[in-house]
This record gives C-alpha cells, sequence and structure tokens, in this order.
C-alpha cells in the first residue's frame, strides 16, 4: 500500500522533471530563440537572480489573493446559505447570480479602477468576486441535496429550520464548501493577477506586463512559473484541509479510526 | 375500541397539486382512531395512501380538508414527542451510530435544554442501552458506512425511540431488510413496544409483518385513498415467529390479501395457488 503510493508520487514527479527536460531539449535542438521561448534553465536562472526583486510582487499578489479570497468565501457562504435556505432567495437571487457570474471579470476591473483608483483595492475585489461563484453554488447545492426523508425526521421532531441547517443542512454542505475552496482558490489569483496586469503597478501580474513590453520573456516566464506554483501549493493546502474535515464523506480509514 | 383515542382523523382528506384537472387525490374523507398504546398497521397496494395518513399524524403535510388530532388537541397545538423510521435508515454521515441516535435529544424539549449538560454521561447511556437492547452493543462509535443495512435500521430504530415518543411513526422501515433479518427485528420492535407502550402506526407491505406487530390492521385502497377494512388481530402477546403458521393467521391474512388483491384494480391475473403460497 505505502509502496505503491511512494510509486505513484515518484512517477508523476518524474514525469513533471521529465517534461522540463524534453522542453530544455527541444529548444537546445531547434536552436528557439529565449524571446520566443525561454528554456527552463533560463528561467530558473532569472528567478534566482531576480529574486529579491520579484519578491515584494509576490507577496504583493499573495497578499490581495488571499484578502479577495477570504472574503469572497465569507460572502459566498452566506449568500449561499440564504439561497439554500429560502426558496424565494433562491428564485431571486440565483439568475442575477448565474447572470453576473457570465460577465467576463476583466470587463469589471476598469469599473474598480473608476471607484478606487489602481492598486492592491480592485485587485483584491476582483480576486473577491472570482471567488464568490463557486461558494454560492456549492454551498447552496449541500443544502438543497438534503434527504427528503431525512428533512421528514427533523420535522417530526418539531426541529425548527434553523436546526435543520445547523445540524443537518451545513454539515452536509461541508464537502461542497471544500471542494469549492480550491476553485475558489485558484480563481482567486486569476482574478488579482488580472487586475494587476490591467491597473496596478505592484504584484505579479503587473511585473510580467513591464516584463514583456521589455521583452524579457524568461522573466515573464519566471512569473508564471511563481503563480503556478503559489497556486499548486494553495490548492494542496485546501486539499488537506478538506480531507481532514470531511474525510466521513471520501470514508478514509484513517479517519474511521479516529485520526 | 379504546377508552381514549390518541390519534383522531375526522373526514381527511389530501390532495396534492393546485389546479382540479391535475390534482391527486392522495386520501378521500378519512375517518380513524387511535386509541393511546395502540399499535395499528396501515396495507394497500401502492399509492393507496398510507404513506400520506403517516405524514399527516406526523404533522409533515397539511390535511386538504378535515381534521387531524393528536393527543385531543388539533396537530401543532400541542407538543407530542414523535418518533418516526423510514425504509432507509437516513443515518447522518459524518456523526457516529451513537451521536446519530442521539439526534432526538438534541432537537427535542425536554432533553433539548440539558443536551450539553448530559450528552457525554446520561443521555450517552440511554443511546448505549436502546443500541444493546436491539443488538447493536458496542457498534455506538462506529460510522455509518461501517454498518450494513439492517444494522442501520436498528440504528434508526433507536433514533426514533430514544427520546420516548408517544407516537412512533413507521413507514415500511424493515422493507429493504433481507427476510431473517426482516423476523428478528420484528421480535425487537415488538419487545420495544410492550416495554415502553408508545402509539404506533405502521405502514407495511407485509401482511404477515402487520398481523405479527399489530393489534389492529386496517386495509387500504387506492384513487382515491380510502380505509376499506379495519379488522383486529386477536392474538395474545408476545407472539412468537411460530404463530405466523397457525391456521387462524394464516386465515386473517389471507383474507386481508384478497381484499388487497381485489381493490388493486388492475386486473393482475392472480391464481388462487400464488395466493394460497403467499399467505
Amino acid at each position: 500500500m505505502m509502496n505503491s503510493e511512494f510509486g505513484r508520487k515518484l512517477a508523476s514527479a518524474a514525469f513533471i522533471i521529465g517534461l522540463f527536460v524534453v522542453w530544455e531539449a527541444l529548444c537546445l535542438l531547434f536552436h528557439v530563440s529565449d524571446v520566443i521561448l525561454p528554456r527552463p534553465s533560463q528561467i530558473f536562472v532569472t528567478l534566482w537572480d531576480k529574486f529579491p526583486a520579484l519578491w515584494p510582487h509576490t507577496l504583493q499578489t499573495l497578499y490581495t489573493t488571499m484578502v479577495g479570497f477570504v472574503g469572497g468565501v465569507v460572502i459566498g457562504i452566506m449568500i449561499g446559505i440564504i439561497i439554500g435556505w429560502s426558496k424565494l432567495a433562491y428564485d431571486v437571487a440565483y439568475p442575477l447570480l448565474v447572470g453576473f457570474s457570465s460577465i467576463p471579470k476583466v470587463a469589471v476591473v476598469p469599473i474598480f479602477v473608476l471607484y478606487f483608483g489602481s492598486g492592491t483595492v480592485p485587485a483584491v475585489l476582483t480576486a473577491l468576486i472570482m471567488s464568490i461563484f463557486p461558494v454560492v453554488v456549492n454551498v447552496a447545492t449541500g443544502l438543497a441535496t438534503t434527504e427528503p426523508e431525512l428533512e421528514d425526521v427533523m420535522k417530526a421532531l418539531k426541529a425548527t429550520k434553523f436546526d435543520i441547517l445547523w445540524n443537518v443542512g451545513l454539515p452536509r454542505a461541508m464537502p461542497y464548501f471544500f471542494a469549492s475552496l480550491k476553485v475558489a482558490i485558484t480563481l482567486a489569483f486569476v482574478g488579482s493577477v488580472i487586475s494587476e496586469t490591467v491597473a496596478s503597478n505592484r504584484g505579479i501580474g503587473n511585473m510580467m506586463m513591464i516584463a514583456s513590453a521589455s521583452f524579457d520573456v524568461p522573466l515573464v516566464y519566471a512569473g508564471l512559473f511563481i503563480l503556478a506554483v503559489l497556486g499548486v501549493a494553495l490548492y494542496a493546502i485546501f486539499s488537506l484541509v478538506e480531507g481532514r474535515v470531511t474525510g466521513w464523506a471520501h470514508r478514509k480509514t484513517e479517519f474511521a479510526m479516529g485520526a | 375500541m379504546s377508552e381514549e383515542d390518541f390519534v383522531t382523523l375526522e373526514n381527511v382528506a389530501v390532495t396534492y397539486g393546485r389546479k382540479a384537472e391535475t390534482s391527486v387525490t392522495a386520501l378521500d374523507e378519512t375517518n380513524l382512531r387511535i386509541g393511546r398504546g395502540d399499535f395499528i398497521a396501515l396495507v394497500g397496494p401502492s399509492g393507496c395512501g398510507k404513506s400520506t395518513i403517516l405524514k399527516l399524524v406526523g404533522g409533515l403535510i397539511p390535511a386538504s380538508r378535515g381534521y387531524v388530532y393528536v393527543a385531543g388537541r388539533e396537530l401543532g397545538a400541542e407538543p407530542v414527542r414523535i418518533g418516526i423510521a423510514f425504509q432507509n435508515p437516513t443515518m447522518l454521515p459524518w456523526l457516529k451510530i451513537r451521536d446519530n441516535v442521539m439526534l432526538p435529544l438534541k432537537i427535542v424539549p425536554p432533553f433539548r435544554a440539558e443536551y450539553r449538560a448530559k450528552k457525554d454521561s446520561e443521555f450517552k447511556d440511554r443511546a448505549d442501552a436502546l443500541l444493546a437492547q436491539v443488538g447493536l452493543r458496542g457498534f455506538g462509535d462506529k460510522y455509518p458506512w461501517q454498518l450494513s443495512g439492517g444494522m442501520l435500521q436498528r440504528a434508526s430504530l433507536c433514533r426514533a425511540l430514544v427520546h420516548d415518543p408517544q407516537l412512533l411513526l413507521l413507514d415500511e422501515p424493515f422493507g429493504a431488510l433481507d427476510q431473517f433479518t426482516r423476523e428478528e427485528l420484528w421480535a425487537i420492535m415488538q419487545e420495544l413496544w410492550i416495554a415502553r407502550k408508545p402509539t404506533v402506526i405502521l405502514v407495511t407491505h407485509d401482511l404477515r409483518e402487520a398481523g405479527y406487530l399489530a393489534n389492529r390492521i386496517a386495509v387500504m385502497r387506492a384513487r382515491p385513498g380510502r380505509i376499506i377494512d379495519d379488522s383486529v388481530v386477536p392474538f395474545p402477546r408476545p407472539r412468537s415467529m411460530d404463530m405466523i403458521y397457525d391456521p387462524s393467521f394464516v386465515t386473517l391474512t389471507q383474507r386481508l390479501r384478497e381484499l388487497i388483491v381485489e381493490v388493486r384494480g388492475d386486473n393482475v391475473p392472480q391464481t388462487r395457488a400464488t395466493v394460497e403460497a403467499a399467505a
């Protein structure tokens, strides 16, 4: 059991490294200019050399993303509960929400800039609105999928609507909620980077814009690489939290033993 | 039949759907009286309104016409402790079996107020005692998915009884179980009823189950749902499984079976032999 898991991880790591090796080899073989596609080695060298300059941008992007994400999740939970709780709210708000979510978020950045100026605030807000929707949909779905018979059991006990929400609805929505966090965190990154590219003088998005304007393509790729690493790391963190909190939904043996 | 009626249905009708042309009459002008501590079984073909009566009495759906009284008062006026169990055990998967069983104590007054203080002492013991009674000793710390269907159904019975309900509503609770588990649970159910004497309404398709468990069997017909027969099961308690093969018991279930076959009305060919074999 342990062996096969280790083997799978090894294969996965080998595949990723292999991909970079092939990329490197092809660039060398066909003499691809670094303005078109830099080699991985060039990207890593750039990352290393420019690390002191990249670090504040990384922190800025991480900061706007996390603030926006947390705000989006809090608002998303609230809207999700209201929609899942009340039929009326569902009928009224859901079409609105779907309409809102289908607006390309890059289109609202200029509006935020108009109201709040460029910089941190529009980046936070863009991250926030990007991460609201998956949370709302999943929380509402989790609440709405309560088995009717279970609801009957609760109603026969004269449970209040709040009792049902607290004891049945919310716990049952937890796996959906944590699944949505993984989606929301990656979307929050997209949001803040979009905003940074349009209207900011800080952050990875802004740095990539400046780098591409000066044809420093390795630096652009370095920015992409940082975003990818941050995204993967946060995704992994939320996966871990999800497994801990909602293990019952995945029927893990460790969870059953009381871990 | 009883000195005191616990549940009374007075000219109750239930119609689903608002429009006259598409509405379905699930239950038509029904009168039913159930004495305190009685055990009544509702049998009949699918769609005859058995479950509708159960839901009415449980306060889960309103009557379109007529009145439903529980404990002498119109439903909703007086909080009556009700326990309910369905064919599907509907355990909460994130709670241990014991916590699932204790769920009503968390919701229903007067237990509700003391839940925090007593959930690790008195209430825990209460749930464990009940689990032991249905043959689930030591399973309190397991999660629902670690138990088989029959075990979950036992736990579901515990959950329906843990708050000492005056009224127990059972909607085919043994329907999805194998024959032997079912018979075992009938015996457990009978013991629990004799010990606690709640008023029980059991909805079932199984005439032997109805005959073994109930004091009274009401036979219903469909479209529109209506009670067409109400007979007393005269066998003394505690009843044993051997009673099922007693000629007078067979005569009873056979008569009920013929009634149901008659009202099913969809002309399914029924030979004399299949009727006898099933009875």
